[in-house]
């Protein structure tokens, strides 16, 4: 078991790589009563074109099968694993993002039973016809619950506008049509593929022993077989470097329009500190455009352009990155040619040494206050492990990032003759 | 972590040291009576305050003031808590101690958050006019775009029908007819009258201790105590509906339709029957394994999310599903029926047990988030019964299966709101 302690931040992480490949996790918070523990595996709604452990041939699954199996691994020979967690006390939940898979639960006591649950559930599949048929019509209505829900179509038809062939295009839980071609066959493939030990992270954090807790999942661990671990073929078309669309209108029964604007990175291949480095630079620089306390933040407001919805983000994975900045407008059109040409304006001035020293003391109070979260803590850190990036290494970098760096990504990311798109929401009018 | 309260003229401070968060908490609650003439100032009110104060005119330079102070946050909001419409203040900042620039951050923050709540921006006794017309612009948008949220939207209007004759029926964000009426003189002289009428509370939390903290709010909310004392109770008529339960169904171009289903509990946090409500309340349909979510859900793939939950403050229960359109039959008669399951005693007590274990854990997890612990010791303050919090776990344990019978047989079903698509688009 290897122990880092982070002076600065008080906090200590316990970490070691099991026999199977596993890697544990284990940070304690002392204080709070809850303990939450996050068990992810590195597969998510890109991840649709494969080689099924031990073939020989690539395998095209359908739209929103990994958010499938999420929902599949649930029901346990016995029936259903949230009556048992509930039972215990603890409220358990699971996501599916482009990346990755999360099984989670939070409890504020009867933490072994608890953690032997979450290890046993996702490494027990069980599916039957039946089960998975009968999961076709609650999925079809949670695709249905976000087509009604403009911030989700907005966003994802921005992605759609930006990317042409990279699958981080598709709706993560598929489409009515995709999630009717689904059968257990394929989830079981899907599973023994995805879902080996060496493939996933264990996080656990909270109020607890970290040497206990470690050698408890440890001795779980120890009581299962697994294959030998294999390296996961995943096959991505090529990508073009510029968007596929430069505007995007989607008409919607709705009052209030909506604007998205987004940027596509060129080369998505960054990973590790590199990575660190270039998604805080491109945070800090959208701050710096469009924060709060930015000038054009200002102007936006007082034109009547934007509200308190107005937002902005970065995601970057390997293999694609983009940002996304916008919100609610009843100009949305407009909203959108205002965020481009204030983003050409800023390239055009000198960085103002003076505002990023602001803005880096605001980002790393920010960071701060998320290490209130357990929650944030484990999906953050598994999110970065899975990249070979270290959460506790965001306030050295931060504090590190120059002028020059800023820059650099500035040139780099904000280009917007071939690398930026819009989607509008539009009213559609009775 | 011990609750330790003294008073600044008419502002009651409440203190809660710990030393768990890397951050202190800062939030002050206004209360009032919700009414008809107040809800849209009050909803108004607030952003006004936070966009402008005397030493910082304008958001964009108070904004730049919290992130000197290493992004402290501030939030602004409006909320009901029954019949009583809350404005709050909300400010989160850095403790020092994890940065490695140590100088004192908190007391900068509490001047600053002061400011905002007493030092507005003005001329003579009007606010700014560019900064209220502004903020109208803004609620006029977000109260037009409840429409666009579908789940909002249907939980509204079951508002509205339900409870068409009391103040619960006005909705939090006020009246789009009411803002042409508000100028900034008008919201001016709202705002010297909500300072001397409105229920004050300030929470701090975080790693402070009651001495320092008196010194320093003394310091900055010393404005406060030119305003009269005063002791708002907390309002909360009981309603005795006389009238049959409604049904309305409503047609718009949505894929999904929206099933909301409004009860009368008549309990309340005051009541004895607050905690066999909840528990109530765990076993049909709270949690993942309750009644609805296996009955509507697992068993009969009608719905992605089918839950309950409860209104304390105004003694309501509703219950959500999106469904199909055309399920509309299939739903409500799964949901009536596992209300009569209810009525009839039929859960057992593995059930019970289960639903104790995960509200004592859910009430233990309220209390490790720093605005969690203000929300119960806030709850409690409203309540004219006064349970520490260290009793609700004994009040939860204690709570037997004939509580849940007798309070499942106090619930009258008012009205069954249907948000649902157009017929057509459903035959796809």
């Amino acid at each position: 078991m290897n122990k880092v302690t982070f002076d600065q931040l008080q906090e200590t992480l316990y970490h070691e790589e099991l026999p199977n490949g596993l890697q544990v996790y284990v940070l304690p918070k002392p204080g709070f009563n809850k303990t939450f523990a996050t068990f992810t595996t590195k597969y998510g709604s890109i991840d649709n074109n494969f080689t099924p452990l031990g073939e020989k041939e690539a395998l095209r699954v359908p739209d929103g099968i990994a958010h499938f199996l999420e929902h599949k691994l649930f029901e346990d020979e016995e029936g259903d694993v949230f009556q048992l967690f509930s039972k215990q006390g603890a409220s358990a939940n699971a996501f599916t993002s482009f990346t990755r898979t999360a099984y989670l639960f939070s409890s504020t006591m009867n933490l072994k039973e608890n953690l032997e649950t979450l290890l046993n559930f996702v490494q027990k599949p069980y599916f039957t016809d039946e089960s998975v048929e009968k999961e076709k019509g609650i999925i079809e209505q949670e695709i249905k619950m976000y087509e009604d829900n403009p911030d989700w179509r907005n966003y994802f038809g921005l992605i759609a506008s930006m990317f042409e062939k990279h699958p981080v295009k598709i709706d993560i839980a598929g489409t009515v049509k995709s999630i009717h071609e689904i059968t257990k066959e394929m989830l079981y493939k899907c599973y023994e593929t995805f879902y080996h030990p060496s493939n996933m992270v264990f996080f656990v954090v909270g109020n607890l022993n970290p040497e206990e807790t470690i050698q408890f999942i440890r001795e779980n661990q120890a009581g299962k077989e697994f294959s030998k671990p294999e390296k996961i073929d995943r096959f991505f078309d090529e990508e073009p470097e510029g968007v596929h669309e430069k505007q995007v209108k989607i008409p919607m029964n709705v009052n209030t329009g909506k604007c998205l604007v987004g940027f596509k990175d060129r080369k998505p291949d960054r990973q590790g500190k590199d990575l660190l480095a270039y998604e805080l630079s491109i945070q800090l620089l959208l701050e710096m455009m469009f924060g709060q306390s930015s000038e054009n933040y200002q102007t936006l407001y007082e034109a009547g352009l934007i509200d308190d919805s107005f937002s902005f983000d970065y995601s970057g994975e390997y293999g694609f990155g983009f940002s996304v900045i916008g919100g609610d407008s009843d100009k949305p059109e407009l909203l959108g040619e205002r965020i481009s040409s204030m983003v050409e304006e800023f390239k055009g001035k000198e960085l103002n040494e003076e505002l990023l020293e602001s803005i880096r003391k605001k980002k790393i109070g920010y960071f701060l206050r998320s290490l209130n979260s357990p929650e944030y803590i484990a999906n953050q850190f598994t999110r970065y492990r899975f990249n070979d990036m270290d959460l506790f290494d965001v306030i050295p970098v931060l504090e590190s990032i120059s002028k020059q760096d800023l820059q650099t990504a500035l040139e780099e990311h904000f280009v917007v003759d071939t690398q930026s798109s819009q989607c509008l929401i539009t009213p559609k009018g009775e | 972590m011990k609750l330790q309260t003294f008073s600044v003229g008419p502002l009651h401070v409440h203190v809660l040291p710990s030393t768990t968060y890397k951050t202190n908490t800062l939030v002050l609650h206004m209360r009032s009576p919700l009414t008809k003439e107040t809800v849209t100032k009050r909803a108004l009110l607030p952003y006004v305050l936070q966009s402008g104060t005397k030493n910082h005119p304008s958001r964009k330079e108070i904004r730049q003031s919290l992130d000197e102070l290493y992004g402290a946050t501030l939030n602004v909001d409006v909320s009901k808590k029954g019949e009583n419409h809350m404005m709050s203040f909300k400010m989160e900042v850095a403790n020092e101690k994890f940065l490695s620039d140590d100088r004192p951050l908190l007391e900068r923050a509490i001047e600053l958050f002061s400011s905002v709540i007493l030092q507005p921006k003005t001329t003579e006794d009007s606010f700014d006019s560019t900064i209220v017309e502004g903020e109208k612009r803004t609620l006029n948008q977000k109260l037009s775009s409840v429409y666009d949220d579908k789940m909002r939207f249907a939980n509204k209007r079951l508002t509205e029908e339900m409870c068409e004759e009391e103040p619960f029926g006005l909705f939090v964000l006020g009246d789009a007819n009411d803002l042409p009426e508000i100028d900034e003189k008008a919201l001016y002289s709202y705002y010297q009258e909500a300072l001397s009428k409105d229920q004050l509370d300030l929470f701090i939390v975080g790693d402070v201790n009651e001495s320092d903290m008196k010194k320093v709010i003394e310091k900055h909310f010393h404005g406060l105590t030119s305003f009269p004392q005063r002791e708002l109770a907390f309002e909360n008529k009981p309603f005795d509906l006389k009238r049959d339960s409604k049904e309305i169904k409503e047609e718009q171009d949505v894929q999904q339709g929206k099933l909301h289903i409004g009860y009368r509990t008549n309990i309340t946090y005051s009541d004895e029957d607050y905690f066999p409500l909840q528990l109530f309340n765990g076993v049909f349909g709270g949690f993942s394994h309750s009644k609805l979510f296996i009955n509507v859900r697992e068993k009969a793939s009608l719905a992605y999310y089918a839950a309950s939950r409860v209104e304390s403050h105004k003694g309501l229960l509703i219950v959500m599903s999106g469904i199909e359109t055309d399920k509309y039959d299939a739903a409500t008669k799964i949901i009536f029926e596992q209300m009569e399951e209810m009525k009839a005693g039929n859960f057992s007590d593995q059930d019970l047990e289960q639903t104790k274990a995960v509200l004592k854990n859910q009430l233990l997890e309220t209390m490790d988030v720093p605005r969690g612990i203000v929300e119960l010791e806030y709850h409690n303050l409203l309540s004219s019964t006064k349970r520490p919090l260290d009793r609700w776990m004994d009040e939860i344990d204690k709570v037997q299966k004939e509580d849940i019978i007798r309070v499942a047989k106090k619930l009258q079903l008012d009205t069954v709101y249907f948000l649902k698509g157009k017929e057509e688009s459903s035959n796809e």
